[in-house]
């Protein structure tokens, strides 16, 4: 386990050396590319903030009325069984219809339970192992004009539900 | 990525979205938590702008560094170390088939957590194979591969997560991307054999 750990802090740097590296080796002006595509990461940034927004205070009625708390509560016994904290199971139902709804929520989790609690790492792995199926599914077909979806969206959910159990098995085997 | 944020797009999403509001609302009332709630509605509407200030850094930082890998053409030799695999994926498309070189770029963008680019990469793709399939309003074989491996998400970097992590004071914010990896990477290789387990099942169907 160790070892994963060591590859997660060596990846970034190593991506960032190979990228600057072979971009030079290549005559790429690396500067003005990276300020370039740097805009497009901010204006990428500033486009998510009304959803994020829209999201987030949602989330926190529902948690600071008390309701998230019940909801926990009523599905704790059901879940207490395979090892899944209860407080992820919203972020699980959550991840396949939307995805600034999933990233509300994930923050919401590490925000109410820390970074690096058990509950805030598993949050982390859930969102970032799997995409938005209904959107994908939405989208790809939409675009192509394709309206039966086939055994697309099966594919999808059950694979999303394989993600979510694979989270918990790693994360408690490397954090728990 | 993370970020191909379905903005709009989803139906369901709307009805969630004002349920969390009525049921938080309703569940406050009955139960004299709403001074709770009146805090919540503004400290988290700045929690959230405050997120995103903590994305623009790291999205500036990633998706300028991704223009450099994307101009010194460090991502289409990537995607070319990918062909043999992805020919085993898409058993159905010829590998010098347009459609091959859209769904290389597609996955390319979709591991570097550039959604915005993998996106159309990913409709030009499903052009070419509804063209491989005449034309057809069902889906075929390899358009159900494509949308598997899509939703399964394969990221090598998960650029939103990290951002919120540091936001939150995580020790190493980037402790996660080895467990993240591991977990994509099981969602992978689950959707792609989902995927071929229906395939088979519907030809099953289809002789009888």
């Amino acid at each position: 386990m160790g070892l994963i750990t060591t590859f997660s802090t060596w990846l970034v740097p190593c991506l960032i050396a190979i990228v600057l590296l072979y971009g030079t080796f290549k005559k790429v002006p690396s500067y003005d590319a990276f300020v370039e595509g740097g805009k497009e990461g901010f204006s990428l940034a500033i486009s998510v903030m009304p959803f994020l927004v829209g999201m987030l205070v949602a989330i926190s009625v529902f948690r600071a009325s008390g309701a998230m708390e019940a909801l926990i509560h009523l599905i704790a016994p059901l879940l207490s069984a395979v090892g899944m904290p209860p407080q992820v199971l919203p972020l699980a139902l959550m991840r396949p219809l939307s995805g600034t709804g999933a990233l509300g929520l994930m923050a919401d989790l590490i925000h109410t339970y820390g970074a690096d609690s058990f509950i805030g790492r598993l949050a982390s792995v859930m969102q970032g192992s799997t995409d938005t199926t209904f959107y994908v599914v939405t989208v790809y077909f939409g675009a192509v004009g394709i309206h039966q979806i086939g055994d697309a969206l099966k594919v999808g959910l059950l694979a999303d539900l394989v993600g979510v159990i694979c989270a918990v098995w790693i994360v408690t085997l490397m954090f728990g | 990525m993370q970020l191909s944020l379905g903005m709009g797009d989803e139906p369901m999403i709307n009805i969630i979205w004002v349920a969390l509001f009525l049921i938080g609302m309703g569940y406050a009332a009955v139960n004299g938590t709403m001074d709770d709630v009146n805090k919540a509605l503004f400290t988290s509407a700045s929690d959230a702008v405050q997120i995103c200030f903590g994305l623009i850094s790291v999205l500036i930082f990633w998706l300028g560094l991704m223009k450099i890998a994307e101009k010194s053409g460090l991502l289409d030799k990537l995607s070319h170390l990918f062909k043999p695999v992805m020919k085993k994926i898409f058993p159905e498309v010829p590998p010098d088939h347009p459609a091959m070189g859209y769904i290389l770029s597609n996955t390319i963008a979709n591991m570097f957590g550039l959604g915005n680019a993998a996106t159309p990469m990913g409709i030009k793709a499903m052009e070419e194979l509804k063209q491989l399939n005449r034309g057809k309003k069902t889906p075929s074989r390899s358009m159900i591969t494509l949308l598997a491996l899509n939703t399964s998400g394969l990221t090598l970097i998960p650029t939103t997560v990290i951002a919120i992590r540091m936001k939150y004071g995580a020790e190493v914010p980037t402790d996660i991307v080895g467990p993240t990896l591991i977990a994509t990477c099981c969602t992978t290789a689950a959707a792609l054999c989902i995927d071929r387990y229906f395939y088979h099942r519907r030809k099953r169907k289809g002789r009888k």
